[in-house]
């Protein structure tokens, strides 16, 4: 599963972290670990930000975390525009690493910082092309 | 020189502004980019006494490319403003590109390469089609991980703003009450965009963009050019009786991606780059008479006022609520409309800046004029603040 099906539009298929959309077409939501010094990301990352070893494994993470920061998007930019308004949030991930999604089924007023999310992998179904994505659900 | 005598003289030589300039902001389909670039060189050059082109060792451009249908930008701009063959590059580092290029002149000078430097800060945004802007728009942040959610440039405040909220208290009036000050002072300001004042109600009942985030919390893309001569003390009397010293430098970095910032209510690079400009100036942010600060969204400029220091962390919706930053308050901040007001022009924005605190420091500033003021500070974030540039001047 190529990298350029992660994403509603996708701006970077070439990765070394490419694997990644491999395993969310799987419905696992992976991150890496530094194999030297063990620090732990996610985002993915190739090379160890802290000992710039280049060599990683990938981890599974839980998807809990916790809701940072949201927002409604009303004017989006292209490739977009179909879906909005949208809402999107920051989480703090349990296993550490922050992830940006839209907000999945949690009604409007229900979203507040803070709170407790899931992270679950997704397949657009409407979109011909295969495409993966995750949202920020109630756990 | 011997190497002591040359590190004395980088350590120790002043660098001064000795002439600035300012074209008229907003829509200015009337202009190439080039044109636009030529209104404020001249005037620059006319504002500082006995100084010709000729005397110009090189240009500095700063803009960022990607706005413009012409490529390779200070190739069109010098030839066009008659600088060639002189020395002339760009400089960029997005929203903040202006204040790069005057950090660039100002370390061409004081390595002693150069002794006389223009930079001119001149952003068309308004050459590219709709389509291409929304494209644009779309790619402001990380593409790997976070554009692919559609993140805009208003979204990335609204994600600080939101969390400003929920830690701080902050609120949407506050928020509205930045652009209303900006508005108040931009209407008495002939080179802005928007020179009329708005009421709070009108900015908190407008359309969101980005909840919080609404139309009237976010500056416009506008069209427009500044210009700052600069050169060392050796020579800065010579060109002008009222030199504008640049005493403290600060720039700093932070991650581009949120993912992997500290936190959401503060910008790392815009405390960095500030502790180095006050170290550096050997000043406290009290001594801050009057600043240019970052506004490109409300919340920016409440981030701006904690992050510089005018007000304790997370007190920067009441700093704007008990109008500290109006002039007679603790610090003036955007005596000159600020982006809000102003527009933002990407390259031009921070030399705009510096050009309006040299004229609070001369004196020069009419209606806007912060009575005595000495010291002044300008504040140039890019970007969703992976880089700032903290200028402190003196007269």
């Amino acid at each position: 599963m190529p990298f350029k099906y992660f994403g509603k539009t996708n701006f970077t298929p070439y990765t070394k972290v490419d694997k990644f959309a491999d395993y969310l077409h799987k419905g696992k939501l992976m991150g890496t670990k530094c194999k030297k010094c063990g620090e732990i990301y996610f985002p993915p990352r190739a090379d160890c930000l802290k000992c710039m070893d280049d060599s990683f494994e990938w981890i599974e993470f839980s998807g809990k975390g916790t809701l940072n920061s949201f927002t409604t998007i009303h004017a989006a930019p292209k490739g977009f525009d179909d879906i909005a308004p949208y809402t999107i949030g920051i989480v703090d991930l349990k296993e550490g690493g922050r992830l940006l999604a839209w907000i999945g089924d949690i009604p409007k007023d229900e979203i507040k910082n803070d709170m407790s999310v899931k992270v679950i992998p997704r397949i657009f179904e409407e979109i011909p092309e295969i495409k993966l994505y995750y949202t920020i659900e109630k756990p | 020189m011997e190497a002591n005598t040359y590190n004395k003289w980088v350590k120790q030589v002043k660098i001064g502004i000795v002439g600035i300039g300012h074209g008229k902001f907003g829509n200015r389909s009337d202009a190439t980019v080039q044109e636009l670039a030529f209104e404020p060189f001249k005037q620059a050059i006319e504002d500082a006494k006995n100084l010709g082109r000729e005397d110009i060792d090189s240009l500095v451009v700063g803009s960022v490319p990607e706005y413009h249908m012409q490529r390779s930008l200070p190739g069109v701009v010098a030839e066009y403003v008659g600088m060639n063959p002189k020395s002339v590059w760009l400089t960029e580092a997005a929203c903040a590109s202006g204040s790069a290029a005057i950090r660039t002149a100002y370390m061409s000078i004081k390595s002693g390469m150069h002794d006389i430097v223009a930079v001119i800060g001149v952003q068309k945004m308004r050459e590219l089609s709709t389509e291409e802007i929304l494209a644009l728009m779309g790619r402001v942040g990380d593409v790997q991980w976070e554009s692919i959610f559609g993140t805009t440039f208003p979204g990335y405040y609204a994600l600080y703003a939101n969390r400003h909220m929920h830690e701080f208290g902050t609120t949407k009036e506050q928020m509205a009450l930045v652009a209303v000050k900006n508005h108040y002072y931009g209407s008495m300001n002939p080179y802005a965009f928007f020179q009329k004042e708005v009421t709070k109600e009108r900015v908190i009942d407008s359309e969101d963009v980005a909840s919080p985030v609404s139309v009237f919390d976010c500056c416009a893309n506008a069209d427009g050019a500044a210009c700052v001569i600069l050169t060392n003390e050796k020579l800065a009397k010579k060109f002008n009786d009222t030199p504008i010293w640049l005493e403290g430098m600060g720039s700093a970095s932070a991650q581009m991606s949120l993912l992997r910032r500290p936190n959401l209510v503060e910008i790392p690079s815009a405390v960095e780059a500030a502790k180095q400009a006050y170290e550096q100036a050997k000043v406290k942010p009290s001594d801050i008479q009057v600043a240019d600060v970052h506004d490109c969204f409300t919340i920016a400029e409440i981030m701006a006022y904690e992050n510089l220091g005018f007000c304790e962390k997370g007190k920067g919706g009441r700093f704007i609520e008990e109008k500290q930053s109006y002039i007679g308050g603790k610090t003036p901040v955007n005596v000159d409309g600020g982006l809000k007001a102003k527009g933002h022009p990407v390259g031009a924005t921070g030399v705009s800046m510096t050009t309006e605190i040299v004229k609070q420091l001369r004196g020069e500033a009419g209606k806007r004029q912060v009575n005595g003021a000495e010291i002044g500070l300008t504040h140039n974030v890019g970007g969703i603040g992976q880089y700032t540039f903290v200028q402190i001047l003196r007269r």
